[in-house]
């Protein structure tokens, strides 16, 4: 496949890639650009689906954070009908992992979109975004410096212990591991329709770099990170005392359930009435027990949550973010999802062809179960 | 063994006598979810050939054993169950044709996000018992029995926090 080169002029990074955006709009490549965007308070930035092309110089695709799910934000602006029109969707490698489940789930649809996604050194939580933003005037250019000298930087649980840094599915890939971002940015084109693209750009073709090392190393790292969280998860949050000690703080919002890209139902059972009943009933529970917390079925939400969406979890940590109650949400999904996936060989957004697990079924299997 | 006068379980609403002896062998407290084309079947028959086995399982028949939600073999277990077996019929023998094998895939998921968790999976069993077998009914139910008794009281049995 071929490769692009987005010339950096001045240092400034991300702006070679927002021009480079802005250009497909201009040239009527797109209909629409699909990116996160600095908001008009100039410190929050949120997912904006935009038109204009002067627009995209508010675009900050590089910006080290992930306030929302771009996955859930696709699903909402596809799922009643697919896109008439073209839109280039610019999102993170983990995000686009969770798109393919979505479209696997008949939750979105890929029709007419052009999918770029980048490189993900990873992303800080919003308020450690906000708090890095303060003292960082170029805050985006700044990161990816700070990040390839290789400085840690407070990055989120689920960023540290991610292997899956480098995309998959997309059409269109920034690459930024393995490249001088203060010469220039890559763009591999990974499909035909992302080929066509540069193609029709005419931008300047790149050599093509050997990046295996850069990315070796960099997930011979994160590897390492993710086996010392699972140990950590098997000594200190499992069984049930542990687990109980964890989710005594849960106060049943159910954030993490609006945050979760692959939480996708549309009713959630647990908040359903089958789990609802009358006084009596909650009396007899409690004298069963002599006490009964309230509301109940915490623990229960959560044993059920995990085994629902383990199989589909891309380990993407937002719910993790979005809990007031600072519950450690993701090593216990990261953890769990590994082992269920494990049991399928099955990696969630690897494959839009591979059916979720719980869709098929095999006479000869799983004989261990019963 | 040490048992409270508490763990009788509530689970799709079954009510269950209470165990108020503190001197008494542990009885620990079994739910079974048995597919009415084949378990539960089997269960009449080990019933009407006077099969013996103990009375600790409280049945609850479901359509078929992809009915069952591991949502509600979780509260059995959350809820002080000492142990839920689901039976279903044989691979390749299932009434609506795969609903089994569906079954199996969703347990096998239940039962390894139980043991990531740390939590025993092994109170989670899952059996193919046909119409016809009677004494195979009689026989899991024993073993199911006795392994639980082993095992002794669930973890949750007491925990009011859930
Ligand atoms: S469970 Fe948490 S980590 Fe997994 S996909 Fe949902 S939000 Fe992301
Ligand atoms: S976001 Fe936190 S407090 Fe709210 S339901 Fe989820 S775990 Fe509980």
């Amino acid at each position: 496949m071929k490769s692009a080169w987005l010339e950096v002029k001045d240092g400034e990074i991300e702006a070679s890639i927002n021009l480079f955006l802005q250009k497909m709009l201009e040239e009527k490549l797109v209909d629409a650009v699909l990116v996160p965007a600095e908001l008009p308070n100039k410190s929050d930035i949120a997912p904006t689906l935009i038109t204009e092309p002067g627009i995209l110089a508010q675009a900050r695709p590089l910006a080290p954070v992930m306030p929302v799910s771009m996955a859930r934000v696709v699903s909402r602006l596809t799922r009643v009908a697919p896109s008439q029109r073209k839109i280039a969707v610019l999102l993170r490698p983990c995000d686009l992992r969770s798109l393919v489940e979505l479209v696997k789930l008949k939750q979105a649809s890929l029709d007419n979109l052009l999918l770029i996604s980048l490189d993900c050194y990873g992303t800080y939580s919003p308020a450690d975004y906000r708090e890095f933003c303060q003292d960082t005037p170029n805050p985006t250019d700044e990161f990816l410096r700070r990040v390839k000298d290789g400085d840690e930087l407070n990055l989120r649980e689920a960023c540290q212990v991610c292997e899956y840094f480098v995309p998959q599915n997309a059409d269109l890939v920034i690459g930024l591991l393995g490249v001088d971002v203060e010469k220039g940015v890559l763009l591999q084109a990974m499909t035909a329709q992302g080929e066509d693209v540069l193609a029709k750009l005419n931008l300047p073709g790149a050599e093509a770099e050997d990046r295996g090392a850069a990315i070796a190393s960099l997930l011979a790292h994160r590897v390492e990170s993710k086996e010392r969280l699972f140990e950590r998860v098997k000594k200190e949050m499992s069984g049930r005392d542990n687990l109980l000690d964890i989710f005594a703080a849960c106060t049943s919002c159910y954030n993490c359930v609006e945050a979760c890209p692959v939480c996708y139902c549309k009713e959630c059972f647990l908040k359903s009435p089958a789990f609802e009943w009358e006084a009596e009933k909650y009396l007899d529970m409690a004298e069963k027990k002599g006490a009964l917390r309230m509301p109940a079925d915490t623990l229960l939400f959560h044993l059920t949550r995990l085994n629902h969406v383990g199989l589909s979890c891309t380990g993407c940590g937002l719910c993790q973010d979005a809990c007031p109650s600072g519950i450690p949400l993701l090593p216990l999904f990261r953890h769990t999802g590994d082992e269920v996936q494990a049991l399928f060989d099955y990696v969630p957004g690897r494959d839009l062809e591979e059916e979720p697990p719980l869709t098929m079924f095999d006479e000869n299997e799983l004989s261990w179960v019963g | 063994m040490n048992i409270q006068s508490s763990d009788n379980i509530d689970s799709a609403g079954v009510d269950l006598p209470t165990e108020n002896s503190r001197e008494k062998e542990f009885e620990p407290v079994l739910i079974g979810f048995f597919c009415k084309w084949c378990t539960s079947a089997a269960a009449d028959l080990a019933g009407t050939t006077r099969l013996q086995y103990p009375p600790n399982i409280r049945p609850i028949q479901v359509t078929c054993s992809s009915s069952v939600d591991p949502v509600y073999v979780i509260r059995a277990l959350l809820s002080g169950a000492d142990g839920v077996i689901v039976g279903g019929c044989p691979p390749g023998d299932c009434h609506y044709g795969s609903g089994n094998l569906i079954a199996r895939r969703r347990l096998a998921v239940l039962k390894t996000t139980l043991k990531a968790l740390g939590l025993d999976e092994d109170r989670v069993w899952v059996r193919w018992i046909s119409a016809a077998e009677g004494p195979k009914f009689a026989r899991t139910m024993r073993e199911f029995t006795e392994a639980m008794k082993k095992k002794g009281p669930s973890p949750f049995k007491n925990s009011w926090s859930v």
